[in-house]
């Protein structure tokens, strides 16, 4: 039970440091903080705002998990998000050349954007295992060549081999329905109220979820999530352990490229295609969701619907003028410089109370045994 | 005149081990004075004292006579104290000059950098030192004795007059070591004081005024060179306080178990760092190594667990070629590893203790499998370990960090052990633990060796080495330099072996 209290020391600090320095930005941005606080909670209550914070947090937590899993072994995966767009697209030209039953159609779209995804992260994993190329620049310079080159050059020759092309056509061609993860709204209205404003809750949820739950059973009882964390915990013990080092660094990569390939089904599923403006920067936000959530499946859930909740809080600032939208930024920010601090303070102090635990508890012992 | 440095009750303390216990040492200006000691002795601990990266948790220090406390580098800088580090600091890129004034550069107004000025003070310091170097070469076309010179100089130019060389000779061939010796000599008469740490015992006894001797982080002599053997330094270095480790009657079997036939491993600039070893190790036998650190003592060891790659020449264990197998392979086939620093290449330390038991054993039952781990076999068999090995804890959820050094030897020992391996590899079994935990782990390897194990033993604690071991073998700059009898040795001989002081005519496999 003490040690439960212990762990939530570390968020419920952070969260508390975050609300005073947010608080004195807004002031200082002449605004009443309390009046902003109000109006974003109270939209926050509403049916409709709750399910696009879930469709905005479902991206997030996938990326989160991404990135996560290269962290977990010290390797900074950058490139999640020219991995997610690449297979976004790549996944929806795939998608629209075929017509399939929806149990077929479905899983080969997600399949696609998954091989994509862990094809084009492997490139980095590949360069660092052969060449000793750091994977932060190798994914960074990826991200470039994914959304400034290939994406584009693909995309144009792909609009290219359309009949006619107006502006409702751009972006790749429609996939048939059957191609679509459908909306969940059914599930949801059973418990509640209809959802109205023709809000549709994303079916990827389920996706997000069984996702979680995946990366939570691959450190919990896979051989392989014991090497992934073995190695990020001391890479030497693991290797003198049996852990083959690179072959784990292009596995981590792979696998991480492979989750991040499902970033865009969200999106994908919603608009049919892989449009012109595609939602971009989720490969990015999810680094910060992942830091926040210190990697840890459940903790990520919290830290992206954080993250949502302030995403889509910026809009109603904005119509009620209470704040400007920007804020929603700056609490981010905060957020994460406060959790960095708090847990970097919070596992000092539990290291020398684990210390001072097992030296008690020995003496104790001994002094029975005396 | 009062001393250059004059270090009285110098303690360290870091988290289950005192790394200096109540040191006192004094240099005279002028002189040469080397530090020596094995590994973990503390020689290190006190350099970074000294020069202000760590401040000492008791103790006084002087310098010229005067106390000082210092917070930084900067401080002991301002002193006149100056460090060159076993590993050079140095930019390729830039000139000789360049580099020398890096971080200390005469600038004009305007941030212009004076470079003749700088060029001048050089030729100075240069030349009171008796050092010649030219300052406008590339560091980047410099050999390596001469990208030292770069460093001294570099610490002479801040103004240092008491210099402290970290390991000096440790990158030099021989040839360079001469250089580097001569140089020494003209920094003396230039009137500079050096502080010399190394544990080669003929380089300490040519070049040294006053040797200072350090042993498990306590000053054992202090003497000046005059009349000094090395025999005598590497007893002094070892030490023979300990209790003795005696093994029983042999329990030597005809079974081969680990056997190594002409292995050569070479760094990364393809120069080898063992060179045609060839050892057999038999079923219930402790083969001891004995060996300056250094040696090739780990490269040996990583040649047979897997992490370095064999260049030529073969292993084997229990008759299965392993020579190109994975770690993961050689891990599977029964090698058992207690590494020599349990920090590095032992423990996690931030995760809880039943999951560092299954380290090195994770697709072994009981604690998993090729696909998925068994939490209820690791923590049972963690339990079986902790009860079995006395591992000293309250519980086995608590992390590895959180264990006193002598419990997580215990826990390594005890993992390996209950793995029943064919072969166990212990180095320096018993480095940094407390005499209670030595006599367990002993125990535990002679009960090891009586059920058939065979063991390959490296200690820098002689005593240990002949105690424990069924033959010795000395390696020496990579080679295999004399086989012993452990019954028919003492650590006098033993250290004459390992400084190179003795030969033996053959010292290969029987």
């Amino acid at each position: 039970m003490r040690k439960f209290l212990f762990s939530l020391s570390a968020p419920v600090g952070a969260f508390v440091l975050t609300l005073v320095i947010s608080s004195i930005a807004l002031w200082a941005f002449g605004s009443n903080p309390f009046a902003a606080y109000g109006d974003m909670l109270g939209h926050a209550s509403k049916l409709e705002t709750q399910v696009d914070i879930l469709n905005r947090a479902t991206p997030l937590y996938i990326s989160a998990v991404a990135a996560a899993i290269g962290f977990r072994m010290n390797l900074f995966n950058i490139g999640v998000e020219g991995q997610y767009l690449f297979a976004f697209l790549i996944a929806a030209q795939v998608g629209s050349l075929v017509s399939l039953p929806a149990v077929l159609h479905i899983p080969l779209i997600m399949i696609v954007a998954m091989a994509t995804g862990a094809f084009y992260a492997g490139i980095a994993g590949v360069l660092k295992v052969t060449r000793g190329v750091n994977e932060v620049i190798s994914t960074i310079m990826l991200n470039s060549i994914a959304v400034a080159g290939l994406i584009a050059w693909l995309q144009q020759r792909w609009q290219a081999e359309q009949e006619e092309f107006t502006s409702t056509t751009l972006g790749t061609n429609p996939i048939d329905e059957s191609g679509l993860i459908p909306h969940i709204n059914g599930i949801v209205e059973i418990f509640t109220r209809e959802i109205g404003q023709g809000k549709e809750l994303t079916g990827v949820l389920l996706v997000a979820i069984c996702v979680g739950v995946a990366y939570h059973l691959l450190l919990t009882r896979m051989r392989f999530g014991f090497d992934l964390r073995a190695s990020g915990l001391n890479p030497f013990a693991a290797r003198a352990g049996g852990v083959p080092p690179k072959r784990m660094i292009v596995a981590a990569m792979v696998l991480s490229g492979a989750v991040a390939g499902l970033i865009g089904l969200v999106e994908l599923s919603e608009k049919g295609k892989f449009p012109p403006n595609a939602i971009q920067g989720l490969g990015f936000a999810g680094i910060a969701v992942a830091l926040l959530g210190r990697n840890h499946p459940g903790g990520m859930v919290f830290s992206a619907l954080l993250f949502a909740f302030l995403d889509v809080s910026a809009g109603i600032l904005q119509n009620t003028e209470a704040a400007t939208k920007e804020i929603v930024n700056i609490m981010q920010g905060i957020v994460l410089l406060a959790a960095v601090v708090a847990y970097g303070i919070s596992k000092r102090f539990q290291e020398r109370e684990e210390a001072r635990e097992t030296a008690e508890a020995l003496r104790a012992e001994q002094g029975v045994m005396a | 005149m009062a001393p250059a440095i004059e270090l009285t009750g110098i303690t360290k303390r870091f988290p289950g081990v005192v790394a200096n216990d109540n040191i006192n040492l004094t240099v005279e200006k002028g002189e040469i004075h080397a530090i020596c000691g094995e590994n973990g002795a503390g020689k290190s601990t006190l350099m970074k004292i000294l020069y202000g990266m760590q401040p000492p948790d008791e103790g006084t220090m002087k310098v010229h006579g005067d106390v000082v406390e210092f917070g930084s580098p900067t401080d002991a800088i301002d002193r006149g104290i100056g460090m060159v580090h076993q590993h050079f600091m140095l930019a390729d890129q830039l000139t000789v000059l360049e580099n020398v004034i890096l971080g200390a550069e005469p600038t004009a107004a305007g941030g212009v950098i004076k470079f003749s000025e700088a060029e001048a003070h050089l030729a100075r310091v240069a030349e009171d030192y008796g050092l010649t170097i030219d300052p406008d070469d590339m560091v980047e076309t410099l050999e390596v004795g001469e990208r030292q010179r770069v460093e001294i100089i570099k610490v002479l130019y801040r103004g240092a007059e008491i210099l402290i060389l970290d390991e000096p000779t440790a990158v030099l061939v021989p040839q360079e070591v001469e250089a580097l010796f001569e140089n020494m000599r003209e920094l003396k008469e230039g009137g500079a004081t050096i502080i010399f740490i190394d544990h080669k015992l003929d380089e300490v006894l040519e070049i040294s005024d006053s040797i200072t001797v350090l042993r498990h982080g306590k000053t054992v002599a202090s003497m000046p060179n005059d009349g000094v053997t090395a025999h005598d330094l590497a007893e002094l270095m070892v030490g023979s306080e300990l209790p003795t480790p005696e093994t029983a009657e042999s329990t030597v079997t005809e079974r081969v178990g680990l056997d190594i036939s002409a292995v050569t491993v070479v760094d990364d600039d393809r120069r080898p760092v063992i060179e045609n070893i060839s050892l057999r190790i038999h079923e219930g036998e402790i083969l001891g190594i004995a060996g300056v650190e250094g040696n090739g003592q780990s490269e040996l060891v990583d040649a047979i667990i897997g992490t370095a790659a064999v260049t030529a020449g073969s292993i084997s264990l229990q008759g299965l070629d392993i020579t190109n197998l994975s770690v993961r392979k050689r891990r599977e086939a029964g090698i058992g590893y207690v590494p020599e620093d349990r920090h590095h290449e032992g423990l996690m330390l931030d995760a809880p203790l039943w999951e560092n038991a299954a380290l090195g054993h994770q697709t072994q039952a009981p604690y998993g499998s090729r696909w998925l781990m068994n939490r209820s076999g690791m923590r049972s068999q963690t339990e079986t370990i902790k009860d079995e090995f006395d591992v000293r804890t309250p519980n086995i959820d608590v992390s590895a960090h959180a264990l006193s050094g002598g419990n997580q030897q215990k826990l390594i020992i005890g993992r390996e052990l209950t793995a029943d391996p064919s072969l166990l590899i212990a180095a320096h079994p018993t480095r940094g633990i407390d005499v209670g935990a030595q006599a367990a782990v002993w125990e535990q390897i002679r009960d090891a060796r009586a059920a058939g194990l065979a063991t390959l033993l490296i200690s820098a604690d002689l005593d240990e080495l002949i105690g424990l071991s069924d033959s010795i073998v000395v390696m020496l700059r990579g080679r295999l330099v004399a086989r012993l009898q452990p019954d028919e040795v003492t650590p006098r001989d033993l250290g004459a072996y390992m400084t190179g002081a003795a030969t033996q005519e053959t010292a290969e496999v029987h």
